[in-house]
């Protein structure tokens, strides 16, 4: 093959998956452009922005492909409800994965913005966002994951290359979404 | 059975002693990141076309990164590739991400100034965020190429699987890029 077809064959296969993406990521852009009130009012949040897109990206693609995984090796049934042992493990370790990283996540920012004298909201506020945005886009990217993969799966579609598209276009829109409904709600409930 | 079909080996103590140390260090990494974001408030929240931008950047950059390393990845375990400028597999894949980033990130601006115009005033002109957008997606897809084959590379002389650290190590690295690289754009441009 010549260099003009290696790169020719890459373009095209690559084009249409980037384009999806790229709609789900300019979605979640339009979410996060209009939550400048709520950026202004919660300094630190800005900065655990990619880091809470990033977990839901690594926790719930690694949900998928688990999942796809069990499906090929036999390890789960087609025919899985949520009853299954080995599908339940895998749910609460990346409902807990995901909520452990994303406190982690607001603890080690507030350290990080105090030791640099940067301006930063109180430690509560930021560990009852990071908390509820990891709980609640957790339970709805696991029903996404979950849904997509198996019912996928039951119709003859490979587990493999559905999940990474599943999760990098709603990981995104789910996270920022999730982020800007907490924050409401922390702010509304604390006063600010 | 298996180890790896064991109950065991999916219980929940299991698999978070497996992924957890990875998702803290990621986490490290990513603020990183957000520190540029954090230095960058007042003018992103100024122009919130800007901050429209911030997702889809880090997300293509990221996305750009990972097809790469399993395109080379698939190339380096069928022996397609070797680690030479001229070798057709790595010069083609290379040129693709680039042409890929030249294509897409004029329309990612583009799709952002428009979002940006139909919910508020997007306080810049389309040519200034097409030039952003453009400008970042030119030099993340050149420093993805790099990372890349030097993560590849790194981990064919360690003789690890390229499929196990390439990917993981690529996407968060053109994540933090992404930030740094747009950073760089607005600062000079806007």
């Amino acid at each position: 093959m010549t260099v003009r077809e290696v790169a020719a064959g890459a373009y095209r296969e690559a084009l249409p998956v980037l384009l999806v993406s790229a709609s789900g990521g300019l979605f979640a852009g339009l979410v996060l452009g209009g939550m400048e009130a709520e950026l202004r009012a919660v300094p630190g949040l800005l900065l655990l922005v990619p880091a809470i897109l990033a977990t839901r990206g690594n926790v719930y693609g690694s949900l998928g492909a688990r999942i796809g995984s069990g499906l090929h090796q036999g390890l789960i049934d087609a025919a899985v409800t949520i009853r299954d042992e080995r599908l339940r493990g895998a749910i609460v370790a990346a409902l807990l994965n995901g909520v452990l990283v994303s406190v982690a996540a607001a603890i080690m920012a507030f350290g990080l913005l105090a030791l640099l004298g940067r301006p930063v909201a109180p430690l509560s506020t930021l560990v009852a966002i990071t908390f509820l945005t990891g709980l609640l886009s957790g339970l709805l990217l696991t029903t996404a994951v979950v849904t997509v993969v198996v019912f996928g799966y039951r119709r003859g579609l490979n587990p493999d290359t559905l999940a990474g598209p599943v999760v990098t276009t709603t990981g995104d829109l789910v996270g920022v979404a999730t982020l800007l409904l907490t924050t409401r709600l922390v702010l509304w409930l604390g006063g600010g | 059975m298996s180890p790896d079909g064991s109950t065991s080996h999916w219980s929940v103590g299991a698999i978070t002693r497996a992924m957890l140390p990875l998702l803290l260090v990621l986490t490290v990494i990513e603020l990183g990141s957000g520190l540029v974001l954090d230095a960058l408030q007042e003018t992103l929240l100024a122009y919130p076309t800007l901050l429209i931008l911030v997702p889809v950047t880090i997300g293509m950059a990221g996305n750009l990164g990972s097809i790469l390393a399993a395109r080379l990845s698939t190339a380096f375990h069928l022996g397609l590739l070797s680690f030479d400028p001229t070798d057709d597999h790595l010069a083609g894949n290379g040129l693709a991400t680039v042409a890929l980033a030249v294509t897409l990130f004029p329309l990612v601006g583009a799709g952002a100034w428009l979002l940006a115009w139909l919910v508020a005033d997007p306080a810049l002109a389309l040519a200034t965020v097409v030039l952003v957008a453009l400008t970042s997606g030119v030099a993340l897809a050149v420093l993805a190429v790099l990372v890349t084959v030097v993560t590849t590379y790194g981990a064919y002389r360690f003789e690890l699987d390229p499929d196990d650290v390439v990917i993981p190590i690529v996407t968060n690295v053109c994540d933090v890029l992404g930030v740094v690289v747009l950073f760089g754009a607005v600062r000079a441009i806007v």
